[in-house]
């Protein structure tokens, strides 16, 4: 098979380039793309990505497979090649520091904004704070994010502004602390989040929705904190 | 807190909801002149002019061009904020719209009066 991937080591290259590679895979088996990616990494050490887990939990090998984001892990070949061809980049918008490998800081500093922690201005109790299965039933479908960027790096409202727009990442965990029945900020985290573009940069095109390896859906949890910031200011 | 002030209505959160409204009195005025139309096929001037005569037509009318100032701004704004990203220009771009914006809005003025 046919794979071409993204080459860019900035000391040695004037400009990123595409590199193809032929590879054959073992018969009656699909691989994932990162087995690819070890079995090429084997044939020309110098590619660089990132990986850990190796099944979708620590979401560190988030890349752009044939044009489309996704955890290399647990996106199968046979899903990811288009005709006969797997073409790997890294996840777009994002400043690339060799190879598949991109700079996350911009994500990261999104995410620090909406402060991810719970705030509770109320006595510590002497064991936990409770939560009623009902409240904590709210954090499903939330909570379960795990920060791999792939839903944020197909977002156009986050290519343009990375700096101001929170993107869906963000969002969705920012709305997992605007439910959270034990967070008693909501009132200042929904100030925080009602300018032009923290929140509001969103079109609902649902790239975001459409790239989540995990399946979750951060336009529903925008929509949610419009509505929040809606009730709020009527 | 991202801080702008060539927005719309300083929140974003006013400027979505105004984007929302003035969509809505936009598509209701669009299927009331495709309507009209529609129903009037040999639609004479006299009959033409007559229906801009009512006062419910010019309120109407008056309506759909300020949603059309304030639809566009906040569009045109969005736009411009993504696209452009030299300060200069983009301010310049978004000042010849606001101006834009102005004349259509006193000009649909007095056509709608006959002024």
């Amino acid at each position: 098979m046919l794979v071409s991937i993204y080459r860019y080591n900035p000391e040695v290259d004037d400009a990123p380039y595409m590199k193809d590679y032929q590879i054959d895979l073992p018969a009656g088996k699909d691989l994932m793309v990162l087995d690819v990616l070890n079995l090429l990494k084997a044939q020309d050490p110098s590619i660089s990505y990132r990986r850990s887990c190796r099944e979708g939990v620590c979401g560190s090998d988030g890349m752009n497979m044939s044009g489309k984001n996704g955890l290399a892990c647990i996106t199968p070949v046979s899903e990811a090649a288009k005709k006969g061809k797997l073409v790997l980049r890294p996840l777009p918008g994002l400043p690339v520091v060799r190879d598949l490998v991109v700079d996350m800081g911009q994500f990261y500093k999104q995410y620090e904004k909406i402060r991810p922690y719970l705030l509770n201005d109320t006595p510590v109790p002497a064991i936990e704070r409770l939560q009623s299965p009902e409240e904590r039933e709210k954090l499903d479908g939330l909570y379960e994010c795990i920060l791999c960027a792939c839903c944020s790096t197909a977002c156009p409202s986050f290519w343009w502004n990375p700096d101001k727009f929170v993107g869906p990442s963000g969002l969705l965990q920012a709305y997992r602390f605007l439910a959270d029945s034990r967070d008693t900020a909501t009132q200042e985290r929904l100030g925080e989040l009602d300018d032009p573009f923290s929140v509001f940069r969103c079109h609902g095109i649902m790239n975001c929705v459409n790239v989540c390896p995990k399946g979750l859906n951060p336009t529903k949890a925008i929509g949610n904190i419009r509505t929040m910031l809606l009730q709020r200011a009527t | 807190m991202v801080t702008q002030i060539t927005n719309f209505g300083r929140s974003g959160l006013y400027d979505w909801m105004m984007q929302r409204v003035s969509a809505v009195v936009l598509a209701l005025y669009t299927v009331f002149i495709i309507g009209y139309l529609l129903m009037h096929p040999d639609l004479t001037f006299d009959q033409w002019s007559a229906l801009f005569e009512t006062t419910w037509m010019r309120i109407f009318s008056l309506m759909m061009l300020l949603s059309i100032g304030m639809h566009s701004w906040i569009g045109l704004w969005s736009v411009s904020t993504d696209y452009i990203k030299p300060t200069g220009i983009r301010f310049f771009f978004q000042a010849l719209c606001g101006l834009l914006m102005f004349v259509y809005i006193v000009w649909g003025i007095q056509v709608l009066w006959g002024l």
